[in-house]
């Protein structure tokens, strides 16, 4: 192997590694910065060393004990080993010269799974701001170096490493406890965990600005980490919920765009270029979700993947089951009410009760000023103008949505529908 | 990407039909399918049935003629795969790398065609057969 493979082979260990090296290590030293820097330590002695020696049998475990060690050392150092440390450094020094083996490896599976969930509730902390969330979650449980985190945010390396940094100082100035939150706190600590990664399948799913309108890699990073999560904590609905969402609307990402890039909207999508892998994965998410649901209403991913999940199984846009999606939202209202949700139900409203009725729900938003720089609703009322044949509205509307959008290729989608108006009108 | 690990495991070709896997092994390909699954990676896994419980359709001159198995050329037949999602070849490498197989079973690694990776060409073929199919329907 040239020196250029094993790097690229160190890589691939360490993306698949890193994350669990990292929890053990935190769990040590109780510091999620240090332990990523020992970890890191662990990464450049094998960058060193494998070139010559090759790649070792079982490189996680080699990497695990080169940073464990790192840790004792660094423990050490700090003159922070009182007895309860030293007896732990005794028993890790055992530990460490019989050498891992895979028995041991898989014994220390065990607390493992613990640990990479506290790891992933302490990245997402809400003492961190969601871009330091973000960014954190993707280096430390993502594997993503600071160079790929920056490419798929579009931003310069060194913005990224200095978010890096100083959200792991903030973590330490805070003294955030290596733990899983408790039973109390649970539930708005895994809202934002959730939070975070449904805000990097989204970053990759529509690109806010610029021309560019997907980067898929990060959907599927935040996919990875979201079937990570539904491991570590299965008992949760909203995981599975969130997991399920995320797998349906991946399963459409080659069905969005057009032969030019154009984007393709949903109902005008060719469904036989869905992924209907992912949409089996979708829908068994869903499936394990909803028996966890409790007595009260379900969560907002569990609601959200239902709806995603209607037009999954419908086999053509016309067999959608527009009264059960607008019920879903009506749902998804009282538990998470925002002015989307009501334009996504004045949509589903439109579809079953019709275009009046759809009608009535966005204008009740617009006369509460609600979304007034939002493209997105005077698109939808256009579309409800449409369906009632008032075409030199919609077009008016679609004019204007136009001129809001920040998307250059929605910009021309806009256009092109107010333009079809136009024709319509003097037909 | 997307990877299928075909595993190809030896004498498969000529194992009699209800030939079942090894307990003991499948004990452990379980802890590697959960090691798949807890890293986020895996997206479907199946085992097939033995060549001699399946059968071969061949063609010439666009016709289909059909034969039982086992098939007496066929030397490395497959017996099951996982499909993968990972960031590169080398992160595929190294989770073929980490299966628990036998003295003689073989894993084939073979990347999944994304629709991006095609020929402008192709792309555009495929696109047609999209609106021939659509024109055939109307026709009927």
């Amino acid at each position: 192997m040239s020196e250029r493979d094993i790097h690229r082979a160190i890589d691939a260990v360490w993306r698949i590694e890193s994350a669990k090296i990292i929890a053990t290590v935190a769990r040590m030293v109780r510091e999620v910065g240090l332990a990523e820097e020992l970890a890191q330590d662990a990464l450049v002695a094998a960058l060193e060393r494998w070139p010559q020696s090759g790649i070792p049998a079982n490189p996680g475990a080699w990497l695990t004990t080169v940073a464990k060690h790192s840790a004792i050392d660094h423990l050490r150092r700090r003159k922070l080993l009182e007895r309860k440390h030293e007896e732990i450094g005794r028993e890790l020094e055992a530990e460490l010269e019989t050498a891992a083996s895979f028995a041991d490896a898989m014994a220390e599976e065990d607390h493992i799974d613990d640990d990479l969930l506290r790891l992933l509730f302490v990245a997402c902390h809400p003492v961190l701001s969601p871009e330091a969330r973000v960014a954190l979650t993707l280096r430390l449980l993502g594997g993503l170096t600071t160079a790929e985190i920056a490419r798929a945010f579009l931003v310069p390396e060194p913005t990224i490493a200095q978010r890096i940094v100083r959200a792991k100082r903030t973590l330490a100035d805070a003294r955030v406890p290596f733990e899983v939150p408790r039973a109390e706190e649970r539930a708005e600590r895994l809202d934002s965990v959730l939070a975070v990664l449904y805000l990097i399948f989204n970053e990759g799913y529509a690109a806010t600005a610029g021309s560019e309108w997907m980067r898929p890699a990060l959907c599927e990073d935040a996919l990875r980490l979201g079937r990570v999560l539904a491991e570590l904590a299965p008992q949760e609905p909203e995981v599975h919920g969130l997991v399920a969402l995320m797998e349906i609307q991946a399963s459409r990402l080659r069905a969005r765009t057009g032969p030019d890039g154009e984007p393709v909207l949903l109902l005008e999508q060719d469904r036989a270029r869905w992924d209907h892998l992912l949409i089996g994965r979708g829908l068994a998410a869903l499936r394990r979700a909803e028996p966890l649901v409790g007595d009260g209403l379900p969560g907002s991913y569990v609601l959200q993947a239902g709806i995603a999940a209607c037009h999954a199984q419908a086999r053509t846009a016309e067999d959608t089951n527009w009264w059960r999606i607008a019920t879903l939202y009506g749902l998804l209202m009282q538990v998470a009410p925002s002015p989307v949700v009501e334009m996504n139900r004045a949509v589903a409203v439109g579809m079953s009760a019709g275009p009046q009725a759809g009608l009535e729900i966005v204008d009740a938003l617009i006369a509460q000023k609600a979304l007034e720089k939002s493209h997105s609703l005077l698109c939808v009322r256009g579309d409800l103008l449409v369906k009632l044949g008032r075409y030199a509205e919609a077009q008016a509307e679609f004019e204007r949505s136009a001129r809001l959008t920040q998307n250059d290729r929605e910009r021309r989608l806009m256009l092109a529908l107010a333009k079809t108006c136009l024709l319509a009108a003097h037909h | 990407m997307r990877f299928m690990m075909l595993v190809i495991p030896p004498d498969y070709a000529t194992a009699e039909p209800g030939t079942m896997p090894d307990p003991e092994h499948v004990a452990e390909m379980m802890k590697y399918n959960e090691a798949l699954q807890k890293a986020g990676v895996l997206l479907a896994l199946d085992g097939l049935h033995p060549p001699s419980a399946g059968f071969r359709v061949t063609y010439k001159d666009r016709k289909p003629t059909v034969t039982d198995g086992p098939f007496a050329e066929a030397k490395e037949c497959l017996g099951g795969y996982w499909m993968i999602q990972v960031k590169s070849r080398e992160e595929a490498v190294e989770w073929a790398r980490r299966a628990p197989m036998k003295d003689g079973e073989i894993i084939e690694v073979r990347q999944v065609h994304e629709f991006e990776d095609y020929t402008p060409e192709v792309q555009q073929a495929a696109e047609g057969f999209k609106e021939m199919h659509e024109a055939a329907q109307q026709k009927k």
